[in-house]
């Protein structure tokens, strides 16, 4: 990474810049995010005439599903599937721009409102996990900063854990654990804070390790580095020095895997709602494909991928606010 | 090179006796893992059954070791599928035209969007759950992650000179592709469908946990989960033990597929 900095040719700073600067950014990123919304919102629209079958009947749970006859009728008039293909296209993408994602069959509801009722459950357990996993990660970070001897090695089996452990093996054992053997707390996700100690656990020690691995190598990096011992040689302490300096140089590649722990994020809400009967999108997403109710999958997979685009991008903008190299790059 | 670490042996013994129980399950385990015994329903470990047995009588043991192959055999077909999917991919990207890179990079960002298990129940909710579903949805979900890194390294060896050296004798770009080019990825993607399997393993023993892959009674490790969630509170060894096996097959793969990459790295 030194290398690469050392590379880069020497810049002219100008003074008034900043809209050029920012500008042809914000318009890459914005072109890029709309695309691969359309691409994606595309590729569901095609996902549905995959389904072998009576594409109404397909919408409606596959032919098992033994769907009314007025339900059908329903399903081809919403999804327009007497139309040419290109109009039924046209008009999923038109009701899309206005939010409307179609009606879940299942639970009888517009799809927009069954993902709203669920968003915020899953939404709140994603924040804790990734701040518990942030905690975990930096204090181990900082353990191993200051030649703790145990650091390294609880720091390996997390990383073990993080990749070779399935949320759900890892919930029973901690329910095993905690609840029926030491019954300190509940094993289904109750109302209140003791409800959520345990699927945050599941979620976060792995999401931990990952983390861990990546902040690890770059504060002990920066700790060997010389504008740390500049501020040693200024008297900074050694709390100062760890966090003032170190912390926030390792800042940059932990926000860098910020798209990677969106997806770990969702992918373990799915099994961590469902283990621990809390409701969530993960759960509803669960139950939706079981039942092969198409149109909340797809809502549920489209709104997945807008939050995706989300993060990566604030991350870039993270990115390019923290390290000013990027800016001045013109990237 | 380097004297293999006390860690690294362990996860050779782990890996021996697992694939030793796919291919002969009957050594380790004679007895039959569908036959019911319903008056030894629910025993707790001993000697007779190491770790347990089921709400049916039938030991655990014997079923996690009749499991193995099946289990294996989806981890390692998910992970073909997805190298597969990703070696095309990636080739397209790393050789081909520049529009082709383009178009190809684009692709494989839109599926990047799809996170996670995310492409794989989009998959399911198409075609309908079961075993070989599932194996191709976590093989479909896995390759975006194998492209990007197998077209980075296409683009490494592409400038190297022994490819300059292939074209300059007058061979043909299929010749090239497959005599030159492949052979001297070989090593890395070998490590990659090491390190890949452990995440296979994982992801398609979820979605049979969850009752989308692989259904009891099957002898499937993830399906032998599911079959014991009912029970988690009560007779913690149905579910423990089939668990125990996936972490293991999983970490000992990462192990030795990590142990190998560091070797690649410094030959």
């Amino acid at each position: 990474m030194a290398g690469s900095i050392a590379a880069q040719p020497p810049v002219t700073t100008r003074t008034g810049g900043r809209a050029r600067r920012w500008l042809p950014w914000l318009l890459l990123r914005t072109g890029g995010v709309l695309f691969v919304l359309w691409a994606v919102a595309t590729i569901t629209f095609f996902a549905i005439r995959l389904i072998p079958g009576d594409p109404a009947e397909a919408v409606l749970g596959g032919p098992g599903s033994q769907a009314s006859e007025e339900a059908l009728a329903q399903a081809r008039r919403e999804y327009g599937l007497d139309r040419p293909l290109i109009l039924q296209y046209l008009g999923y993408l038109g009701r899309l721009l206005t939010g409307d994602l179609g009606r879940s069959y299942s639970l009888r509801a517009p799809v927009a409102e069954v993902i709203g009722e669920n968003l915020g459950g899953t939404l709140l357990l994603a924040l804790l996990s990734l701040a518990a996993a942030a905690v975990i990660a930096l204090g181990l970070a900082a353990w191993s900063a200051r030649g703790g001897k145990g650091a390294s090695g609880v720091s390996s089996v997390l990383e073990i854990v993080g990749a070779a452990v399935p949320h759900f093996w890892l919930a029973i054992s901690l329910i095993l654990l905690f609840s029926t053997w030491l019954g300190w707390l509940p094993p289904v996700s109750v109302p209140g804070p003791a409800g959520l100690v345990l699927p945050v656990l599941t979620l976060a020690i792995p999401l931990a390790g990952f983390l861990g691995q990546v902040m690890r190598e770059s504060i002990l990096d920066a700790m060997a580095s010389p504008f740390v011992l500049a501020a040693r040689a200024r008297g900074e302490g050694e709390g100062g020095v760890f966090w003032r300096h170190a912390a926030r140089h390792a800042a940059l590649p932990a926000i860098g895997l910020a798209g990677w722990a969106f997806g770990a994020l969702i992918s373990g809400a799915v099994v961590v709602e469902s283990i621990f009967a809390r409701p969530g999108l993960g759960r509803s997403l669960l139950a939706a494909v079981q039942l092969r109710d198409v149109p909340l999958v797809i809502g549920i997979v489209l709104v997945v991928a807008l939050g995706y685009m989300l993060v990566t991008t604030l991350t870039d903008l993270a990115d390019r606010l923290a390290d000013p190299r990027l800016r001045r790059a013109g990237r | 090179m380097r004297r293999p670490r006390p860690l690294e042996l362990i996860a050779a013994a782990v890996l021996l006796f697992l694939v030793l129980a796919a291919l002969f399950p009957s050594l380790l385990a004679p007895g039959d893992p569908l036959a019911i015994h319903p008056a030894e329903s629910f025993l707790a470990p001993s000697w007779a059954h190491p770790f347990g047995t089921d709400e049916s009588g039938r030991g655990i043991y014997t079923r996690i070791v009749h499991g193995a192959g099946p289990s294996l055999v989806i981890g390692l077909s998910a992970t073909a599928i997805g190298i597969g999917l990703a070696l095309v991919l990636g080739l397209a990207a790393g050789l081909g035209p520049r529009w082709l890179d383009f178009g190809t990079t684009r692709f494989v960002e839109v599926l990047f969007a799809f996170p996670g298990l995310l492409l794989a129940l989009l998959f399911i909710v198409i075609y309908g759950p079961g075993v070989v579903t599932s194996t191709i949805a976590v093989g479909l979900s896995t390759a975006p992650g194998y492209a990007r890194i197998i077209r980075s390294q296409v683009l490494l060896v592409r400038r190297a000179p022994y490819l300059e050296a292939a074209r300059v004798l007058g061979r043909g770009p299929a010749v090239r592709v497959f005599r030159t080019l492949l052979p001297n990825l070989a090593g890395s993607l070998f490590v990659l469908v090491t390190l890949g399997i452990g995440q296979s393993i994982v992801w398609a023993s979820s979605l049979s946990y969850l009752g989308l892959g692989a259904v009891p009674p099957a002898a499937e490790w993830g399906a032998m989960l599911s079959a014991g969630r009912t029970y988690v509170a009560s007779f913690w060894w149905m579910s423990f033990f089939p668990g125990l096996f996936i972490v293991l097959s999983a970490v000992s793969t990462t192990l030795i597929g990590r142990s190998l990459q560091n070797r690649v790295r410094s030959a």
